[in-house]
């Protein structure tokens, strides 16, 4: 077993765990934090993106004792602890702009349109494409994923200035 | 799909890691960013008795100016490349093909180093190592030793690497004026070069000077193209020109045939890609 110390949505975690143990499985099988899936089991689909220190990884590619000492944002993290019901800028633009059908990929196309918009807050519509290069939709076509993510680089540029309220790691408003 | 069982040893300075690996034995292996190696782990293709961890040293990060070369610390992500103004001054071929690598979640855990070591024939990153005559610095039990990269890369996803050996870092040699392209040809997203083109080309006045072509995926290790280079060199910067010195670029080449293409088709693409590389990096 390898000692792992990882800070999750905001909580911190000691514990012990198999080192072949990928941080997916240990995201959903000991913390519960389900709302990162598991898509293709080959790490193309991207679907288990999470934030590794505030960039997009894929959950099912990286070994947990290689989160250790690191800060992990999943989905369920976008939005502090508390604010039951609020929804993070790219959680809105998605659900407003329908960029989803069956929903099995959003929570990885939303980690990873965070990690874009932190490294680019004004992409043109080819960056918002290439950028999420690594997430695959079976349903949409992107064009409302595109969409949502360009409205949210909206929504996030206008907003800031503004007390940031997102957690650790999190592309702020 | 989970990965068999293996020890797992997290050192913090590259001479733990190399003791980490004498006394693993040879089924030990070394992993980076783990963008190659989770993935033949969790399929099983790959199975180590013991995974030795770079991920705590903080010395094999980085990019520093070194006179005549820059050192690209083998742990430095695709992401810190990208970002690094070393290599976007002094080594833009190295930024070029990087962009290309797998998507953002891999170049943001992906390692320089780790794309290196792992010698897979399809990697963006070989070719450029062999066009640029990187030099290798190996780390192992008897200390260091550099390795020009023509010399590293052995077989398919095979090196020099010793089992007791790491990749600590890579000279690139600074290409000041040359202009430069990464020609990657795939059929989708993501994909692996079905065959890629590095070139580098300086010009002086109307003509080419000197020219360094480096081919992914059209053999088991990255392929220098000598005879595209001498067919070049000090001829025309012309169209005409390159398009003829290109169709040299099949020589030295032995293309495996596999679902994404025939080995003929590699050749092919070889000789179509090399005339666009050069072309764009000779600004026309």
């Amino acid at each position: 077993m390898t000692n792992i110390s990882v800070t999750v949505d905001g909580v911190r975690y000691d514990d012990d765990v198999e080192p072949r143990t990928l941080l997916v499985q240990y995201l959903r099988e000991r913390l519960g934090k389900v709302g990162t899936v598991v898509g293709c089991d080959t790490s193309n689909c991207g679907a288990c993106t999470v934030l590794l220190d505030g960039r997009g990884v894929k959950s099912c590619s990286l070994l947990a004792a290689q989160s250790d000492g690191h800060v992990v944002t999943t989905v369920e993290g976008l939005v502090p602890t508390g604010e039951d019901g609020a929804l993070h800028p790219v959680q809105r633009a998605f659900h407003e702009q329908h960029a989803l059908q069956c929903g099995f990929c959003t929570p990885g196309m939303m980690m990873a349109a965070c990690d874009l918009l932190a490294d680019n807050p004004d992409p043109s519509d080819e960056e918002i494409r290439e950028g999420l290069e690594g997430n695959l939709c079976r349903c949409t076509g992107y064009q409302n994923i595109v969409r949502a993510v360009s409205a949210a680089a909206a929504e996030l540029r206008s907003a800031r200035g503004a007390a940031p309220s997102t957690p650790e790691g999190v592309a702020s408003a | 799909m989970i990965p068999a069982a293996f020890e797992y040893v997290r050192p913090d300075s590259v001479e733990e890691a190399v003791s980490a690996l004498r006394q693993a034995g040879e089924d030990a292996k070394v992993i980076g960013g783990g963008q190659s190696l989770v993935p033949m782990l969790r399929l099983r293709l790959a199975l180590p008795t013991t995974l030795v961890d770079l991920g705590r040293i903080e010395e094999l990060r980085g990019v520093r100016d070194d006179g005549d070369a820059i050192v690209i610390g083998a742990m430095t992500t695709h992401h810190d490349v990208l970002g690094d103004a070393l290599v976007q001054r002094y080594a833009p071929l190295v930024a070029q093909a990087t962009e290309t690598v797998g998507d953002r979640q891999v170049r943001n855990l992906g390692t320089f180093g780790g794309s290196l070591a792992h010698a897979d024939p399809a990697g963006d990153l070989p070719a450029v190592a062999v066009a640029l005559d990187a030099q290798m610095v190996v780390a192992g039990s008897s200390g260091r030793r550099t390795v020009p990269a023509a010399d590293f890369f052995v077989d398919y996803l095979t090196t020099v690497l010793e089992p007791d050996e790491l990749l600590a870092e890579v000279r690139v040699p600074k290409l000041d004026g040359w202009g430069v392209h990464y020609e990657k040809f795939h059929q989708t997203a993501q994909a692996w070069a079905i065959v890629g083109v590095a070139a580098a080309v300086r010009r002086s006045n109307g003509s080419i000077a000197e020219a360094r072509v480096g081919l992914t995926n059209v053999a088991s290790v990255p392929v220098r193209g000598r005879a595209v280079e001498a067919a070049l060199a000090g001829g025309e910067a012309s169209a005409g020109a390159i398009a003829s010195a290109a169709e040299q670029a099949g020589e030295g080449t032995s293309p495996s045939t596999d679902l994404t293409g025939s080995a003929e088709y590699r050749q092919h693409l070889s000789r179509v890609l090399t005339r666009r590389a050069v072309s764009a990096a000779a600004g026309l």
